[in-house]
């Protein structure tokens, strides 16, 4: 095996020290597979909820983000939307929706990798899904503000209700309209996935680099 | 492994979310209707003494507000659906706040929603031709809710036309008549409809004897030739459909069949109905002959007919009907061979006959005769079975001996009619000429239910005035609620400002949710659009009524998304020949295409549909001038035809105030006169 490879990979560990302290070795290991597994759940669920009230809609109107759809009252915001000048949901983040199985099948093959590494190299493998929850966040912020900043000028109501920033978390109003939006399920299971795998590089860090130094001092790479 | 039980979490999960969000929903709404018991200050008692004495309130009429008061957004307990008599229509109305909610169309063509105003051939219109000829409106008499095991299940309505000898199917997701079929026997009945326990059948008894199947005879030949009827309509519930073709009929002596009722439990199998006119009365006051109204009258005594319809419905399946005007009749012959038709006397000229929730009696109300007399099936099968009759009629049908089948006859007043029952154990009956509802207490099993002796009158409530039918809340079904009771009442009189001289009928409320004596009016409800018959009041959360069609492109005929629906994208207008072909869709606020250009002479087949999934965002649709109007409520398909054969301009426009930019929604159908020079108009 190549060397560089080796010290990217980092030390094995043998079996009499695993079975001399194997806590030190599983811990890790299992807060990482934690995160994987917590992570491709949020897949299924619910990342962001927008509620619409207003007097015409007594039940109010709903609007669900997941990954990779929207979901609820899609429609009739698109007609309620095309008054003011708003494109349609379905084009907002198309490009993210479509990628973004296929973007977490990826995060959890490199979090599969990063425990494997036991170099300080397995950081980097693991930092998408550490920043994910914020990379959510920033990428729904930038499209709101997006769509809500280009209204056609030549819509209907374009003299009554002006560009803006839908709020993306809390309340907001916009036309006669009350929103509340707020995270859902799969996007804290994706804040806890993140935060188990920074916990879980704080033991893999314990377990492996004493192992990883040893290494280097031995000059076996 | 792992994955298969993440997979299974997830979807918990999801499950669970989606339950939670809308529990949100529902938790926010129950949180604004939530009210707080109701503690008056000394300050508010003033102010209310103020304003009844102001508006000369009494204390029963503040009681009376406080029981049928529904603040907006409180939704009533209990549907009320009542014929429109010759508004050939059906009214829905809730109670107790007796506010009218919508009118559903059957018989007649109803603007509003699009009823019959869909082109030439419009299938509504074809539906009401009688023997080729537009037949526009009906005399809807008695609406029947379908049934399972004898209760109220909220699927269908079904109505009778009297005038016509019409039936109609009404399917309560979407409150639209699918179905309506001609009696071809007879050319006006009365006694439709009524189910079976399990809606098995729909019953429509016959009334004024003529040659059945639209023959003819002198009036001389009243007895050999004139016959009276009750058919039998099968009705497939999993079509929503009358099934025409295992319908029969009965074949009866021309005596005037009036109301039916089916047995259930201990009479399950049996259909009773009632008749006047044993007489068999001719008329011909002109000629110096007792008048109907006379002649009808005479005899003390008619027939309440008892049908074993199990075995007619073998008889029939064994092949031993005959068949007048296409449609399958036992003859009497055949039904008294069979066992399938018993009389017993009743008197005198009765109207209404009721079953009790229990099915043990049947109450004859005496119309004539001031009592109501009570049978007990026990008895009637006993007399069958030992073949205990006083006589035969003049047609060889085998009379059971009244005695022999009588189990009470309750004094109740003039003009009993209908009879109604509640929880208590009592039954209500409309009198007609007393103008009252009379409390009276059943017997048998029923007599330990309320403190008075069984078989009594217990009071009566005058109401305003001329009842005829009354309905208790489910008060003809296996469990009667009790607690409301609405009064037909006829005529209104002096109850409401003067409309002219044709007067609005009268809808009375009354409470009579207390044993004994009380028993007030609480509220009284104009119906100015026609003479009702009778209602049924089912409660509310039975009614599993769609608030929007399940699918864009649903075809209301057929229940189903339509497959010629044009879906959003396919829009546009296709020529072949002198055939245009439309398609065309509606979403807030605009049709797509706004222009169609035809010509002069072409047959215009135009598609439509809804692109709307929101509840309330109904779309009309109106070509003017060629007499087409539209409901276009959400998701759903239309198709209509129509010969573009006057040119000109046309706009058309969304007739439902949908939206802010409402008036906007509209396009012009071009016609262009005949030589006009420019080229094909297809897109």
């Amino acid at each position: 095996m190549p060397r560089f490879i080796e010290h990217l990979l980092g030390p094995r560990v043998a079996a009499d020290e695993l079975h001399a302290r194997p806590l030190r070795y599983i811990v890790p290991s299992f807060l990482l597979m934690a995160a994987r597994v917590l992570l491709l759940l949020s897949v299924f669920l619910p990342y962001w909820h927008m509620e619409l009230d207003a007097p015409q809609y007594p039940d109010g109107l709903f609007l669900t983000a997941y990954v990779n759809h929207l979901d609820g009252d899609v429609d009739e915001i698109n007609a309620l939307n095309h008054y003011i000048g708003m494109r349609p949901l379905e084009q907002a983040a198309a490009f993210e929706r479509a990628a973004s199985v296929w973007l977490m099948v990826a995060m959890v093959l490199l979090m599969e990798g990063a425990a494997l590494v036991h170099s300080r190299w397995a950081v980097l493998l693991a930092l998408p899904a550490v920043g994910f929850p914020i990379g959510f966040l920033a990428d729904l912020q930038w499209w709101m503000a997006h769509f809500g900043q280009n209204l056609d000028p030549s819509a209907p109501l374009s003299s009554s209700i002006k560009p803006f920033t839908p709020t993306v978390l809390g309340e907001g109003g916009i036309g006669q309209f009350k929103t509340y939006a707020e995270l859902g399920t799969g996007y804290w299971l994706s804040v806890a996935a993140s935060l188990l795998t920074v916990i879980g590089f704080y033991f893999h860090r314990a377990a492996y680099k004493p192992l990883y130094d040893r290494m280097i001092a031995r000059g076996e790479v | 492994m792992l994955m298969v039980l993440c997979a299974g979490t997830a979807l918990e999960m999801t499950t669970q979310e989606a339950a939670a969000q809308q529990e949100g929903r529902r938790r926010r709404r129950s949180a604004a209707e939530e009210a707080k018991p109701v503690e008056l200050t000394s300050e508010q008692v003033a102010q209310l003494t103020k304003i009844a004495n102001e508006r000369k309130l009494n204390v029963d009429d503040l009681l009376a507000a406080a029981k049928t008061y529904t603040p907006s957004g409180r939704h009533d307990e209990y549907v009320l659906f009542s014929s429109g008599g010759q508004s050939g229509q059906v009214y829905a109305i809730g109670v107790p706040s007796m506010r009218l909610l919508r009118s559903i169309a059957v018989f007649t063509p109803e603007s509003w929603q699009g009823y019959g105003f869909a082109g030439d051939n419009d299938p509504v219109l074809k539906q009401l031709e009688i023997n080729g000829r537009p037949v526009l409106w009906g005399d809807t008499h008695h609406p029947g809710l379908s049934e399972t095991n004898g209760e109220y299940d909220g699927e269908y309505l079904f109505i009778g036309d009297k005038a016509n000898a019409r039936l109609a199917v009404i399917d309560l997701r979407d409150w639209e008549t699918k179905q309506i079929v001609k009696n071809p026997l007879t050319v006006s009945d009365h006694g439709a409809s009524f189910v079976t326990p399990n809606t098995e059948y729909v019953i429509e008894g016959g009334q004024y004897a003529t040659v059945l199947g639209y023959g003819y005879a002198p009036i001389e030949e009243y007895k050999q030739s004139y016959r009276g009827m009750v058919t039998f309509w099968k009705f497939d519930r999993s079509k929503g459909r009358v099934d025409v073709a295992n319908s029969f009929a009965l074949e009866l002596p021309p005596y005037w069949q009036d109301l039916a009722d089916a047995g259930k439990f201990a009479s399950d199998g049996f259909v009773f109905v009632n008749s006047f006119n044993a007489e068999m009365a001719a008329g011909g006051v002109e000629r110096g002959e007792p008048p109907f109204e006379a002649g009808a009258s005479k005899r003390d005594m008619d027939y309440l007919h008892i049908i074993d319809w199990r075995k007619a419905e073998a008889a029939f399946k064994a092949g031993k009907a005959k068949t007048i005007n296409g449609f399958a009749v036992l003859t009497i012959d055949t039904c008294v061979a069979e066992g399938i038709l018993h009389f017993a006397p009743e008197p005198k000229s009765p109207h209404g006959v009721d079953v009790t929730p229990d099915g043990k009696f049947m109450v004859v109300a005496g119309k004539l005769d001031p009592h109501v007399t009570v049978y007990s099936i026990e008895k009637i099968k006993d007399a069958i079975a030992n073949r205990k009759y006083s006589t035969r009629d003049e047609y060889g049908v085998p009379v059971l001996d009244f005695d022999a089948v009588k189990e009470a006859q309750v004094e109740l007043g003039l003009g009993p009619l209908h009879t109604q029952f509640d929880d208590k154990g009592y039954a209500y009956t409309s009198l007609f000429l007393d103008s009252a509802v009379a409390r009276w207490t059943l017997g048998g099993d029923y007599d330990k239910l309320n403190p008075e002796p069984a078989w009594k009158l217990v009071t009566k409530t005058p109401v305003q005035y001329n009842i005829g039918h009354l309905a208790a809340a489910e008060g003809d079904t296996a469990s009667p609620d009790g607690r409301y009771l609405i009064s037909m009442s006829k005529w209104s009189v002096d109850r409401f400002l003067p409309t002219g001289p044709l007067l609005p009928q009268n809808f009375q409320l009354l409470d009579i949710s207390s044993p004994g004596t009380a028993m007030p009016v609480l509220y009284d409800l104009p119906i100015g659009v026609g003479e009702p018959h009778y209602c049924q009041m089912i409660k509310a959360d039975k009614l599993r009524t769609w608030s929007v069609y399940p699918e864009v492109g649903w075809n209301p005929h057929t229940q189903s998304p339509d497959p010629n629906a044009p879906r959003k994208g396919q829009e546009g207008v296709i020529r072949e020949g002198s055939h245009v072909l439309v398609k065309m869709t509606a979403i807030r606020s605009h049709f797509n295409p706004e222009h169609v250009e035809v010509n002069e002479g072409d047959t215009v087949t135009w598609r439509i549909v809804s692109l709307e999934t929101t509840k309330d965002a109904t779309h009309g649709f109106c070509i003017g001038g060629y007499n087409i109007n539209l409901s276009l409520e959400p998701g759903e398909y239309t198709e209509f035809t129509f010969k573009a054969d006057r040119p000109g301009t046309y706009p058309f426009y969304c007739t439902e105030f949908c939206s802010a930019l409402h008036l906007e929604m509209m396009g012009y159908l071009h016609v262009k006169p005949k030589g006009t020079p420019t080229a094909d108009a297809a897109k």
